[in-house]
């Protein structure tokens, strides 16, 4: 299933599943990568899957390219295994002042902002991917009447909860940092948490996530 | 504990971006967590071995200006390393202190650390252990994700450093080491070299870059040439590594650094070898840098020879 693996540096296997997003390649991607964590290969120090690559980083003392490449052009994975998926139900409010760019969006999407909503809170997203920063979710797919780009200028702070939109996918801020994503709201659900050190992460990759809307009460009752 | 049994230090100065590391933490980019932990491994590694900590032991990594920290306790040695500029404050008198030299420091004691020469990064530490807490197995603080002992917040004045355990079949040793300087920034082509116009291929290996004042544990800013994409400035969003250079819309080159954003969708012109990396970050912003094209194979032996060469420097340690 892996197409082609590449290195990325001189420590770091770059293994390529295709061009496309999809869900299916994606998938392909994750079973991979638990399958790989789940060996608990000596001489690993990361795992990265995003869309359509894995990047496995590897200890250079232990491991050269070629003798680690092979290992895992070996490894077999069991077509029938599925993947285990959970619901996740996020709130989120979109009051004026979380969505930031609802107006931005309605002249490029050329929509009303609650033909807007009322579109993206009607379907379920997949979990791509988490990253970036910690926990961020990377999340699709979008209608393709929903599609825009991200901001020609990205904002330097992006505040933490913030839900946007981007192509095909949404995410979701965890943390406060610079961004351009579209932001349609704002969450008061803690989506990373670093005193949960065996499972910091609310939404892991193969999730699917049900946004549901709440009103700005609601909003500040569970930030409490 | 009762305060006169407490070993600590108090911050007189924090410092400039002065956090706990160590070696980092491995297996979490992903959720999200890059690596961390020293910047410069190699003055990290020296000072542990001159302390004779253990090798993974917490230290104090500051950039460009370290703290002034006063010392409340029993008899402890501290040691410094990277090229580092600082005073030591005794009962005795004001001496100025050499990297990689451990000094003795007596209750009321003053180390003040005024600066980094030539260079970012320095390390201070005890022969002791700091009183840490560990997320997911390592001390290191990562600011952005708030990670870390003290919230994950880097030191402020008026803080205390707590020492839970001092060594005291201690040595006293030194190591004669003026540190290791590099112009040439090896690299190995990237997995999207070919998104980039011929001649701005040429330009990325012929001419120089210049570090820009927007770089710091994340990442390094360069700015020179600007390079031409003919494909698409953005690639689908994946993995990154330390040492791989992005090139942004705008057409300069950043790399990502220790704490960098484990996933991009910038193209990838290149990545720094291994065997480059704690030279590298080293670099202050202005000077001027060029890149050296080599292949996979050289850069596994440049690390081997770069590890062989600080194992030799440990052994010189007296």
């Amino acid at each position: 299933m892996i197409k082609n693996i590449l290195n990325l540096g001189d420590a770091a296997l770059y293994c390529d599943f295709g061009n496309e997003v999809n869900q299916e390649i994606n998938s392909n991607v994750i079973k991979y990568f638990y399958h790989i964590k789940n060996l608990n290969l000596k001489g690993i120090t990361n795992l990265t899957p995003s869309y359509n690559k894995l990047i496995i980083s590897y200890d250079l003392n232990i491991h050269t390219f070629i003798s680690l490449k092979k290992k895992i052009e070996n490894i077999e994975i069991k077509e029938s295994k599925k993947l285990e998926k959970n619901l996740i139900k996020i709130p989120v409010c979109c009051d004026n002042d979380f969505a930031l760019d609802i107006k931005r969006v309605e002249n490029k999407l050329k929509l009303k902002s609650e033909i807007i909503l009322e579109k993206f809170f009607s379907k379920n997203y997949f979990c791509y991917m988490t990253g970036f920063v910690a926990g961020m979710p990377f999340l699709g797919d979008l209608n393709q009447e929903m599609r825009l780009k991200r901001l020609e200028t990205p904002r330097v702070k992006v505040p933490k909860g913030s839900v946007g939109i981007t192509e095909q996918f949404c995410n979701i801020y965890t943390f406060e940092t610079p961004g351009g994503w579209n932001i349609l709201g704002n969450t008061p659900q803690n989506i990373f948490d670093t005193s949960n050190q065996s499972n910091p992460n609310l939404v892991n990759p193969g999730d699917t996530i049900k946004f549901y809307r709440i009103t700005l009460d609601q909003h500040n009752e569970i930030k409490r | 504990m009762k305060s006169k049994d407490r070993n600590y230090f108090k911050i007189l100065r924090a410092g400039i971006n002065t956090t706990y590391q160590d070696l980092g933490r491995n297996n979490l980019y992903h959720i999200g967590i890059p690596f961390s932990g020293a910047m410069d491994k190699r003055n990290f590694q020296l000072l542990n071995s001159l302390l004779q900590n253990d090798y993974n032991s917490p230290v104090i990594e500051f950039a460009y200006q370290g703290p002034h920290l006063k010392y409340f306790g029993k008899d402890i040695f501290f040691c410094i390393s990277g090229n580092v500029s600082f005073k030591i404050m005794t009962e005795e008198g004001v001496v100025d202190g050499n990297s990689y030299q451990c000094y003795l420091l007596k209750n009321g004691d003053e180390v003040d650390i005024y600066s980094t020469n030539k260079s970012v990064y320095g390390y201070f530490s005890i022969n002791g252990t700091f009183g840490v807490d560990y997320y997911w197995g390592s001390c290191s603080i990562n600011t952005q994700a708030q990670i870390g002992p003290n919230n994950g917040n880097k030191f402020s004045k008026d803080l205390e450093i707590e020492i839970i355990d001092i060594n005291n079949s201690f040595n006293k040793r030194r190591l004669d080491y003026l540190g290791s300087t590099i112009e040439n920034i090896r690299v190995i082509k990237g997995t999207n070299y070919d998104y980039f116009s011929e001649s701005s291929q040429n330009k990325f290996f012929k001419e120089s870059f210049r570090i820009t004042k927007l770089s710091d544990r994340m990442g390094m800013r360069l700015e020179g040439p600007k390079i031409e994409n003919i494909i698409d400035p953005n690639i689908k969003s994946e993995g990154l590594v330390k040492g791989v250079i992005q090139i942004t819309s705008a057409g300069d080159p950043i790399i990502m650094l220790s704490d960098h954003g484990t996933i991009g969708g910038y193209p990838k012109i290149a990545t720094v070898i291994s065997a480059d990396y704690d030279r590298l970050v080293q670099l202050t912003p202005g000077s001027n840098i060029k890149f050296k094209d080599v292949s996979l194979e050289d850069a596994e032996t440049l690390y081997k020879l770069y590890q062989m060469e600080t194992n030799n420097l440990i052994s010189q340690i007296k």
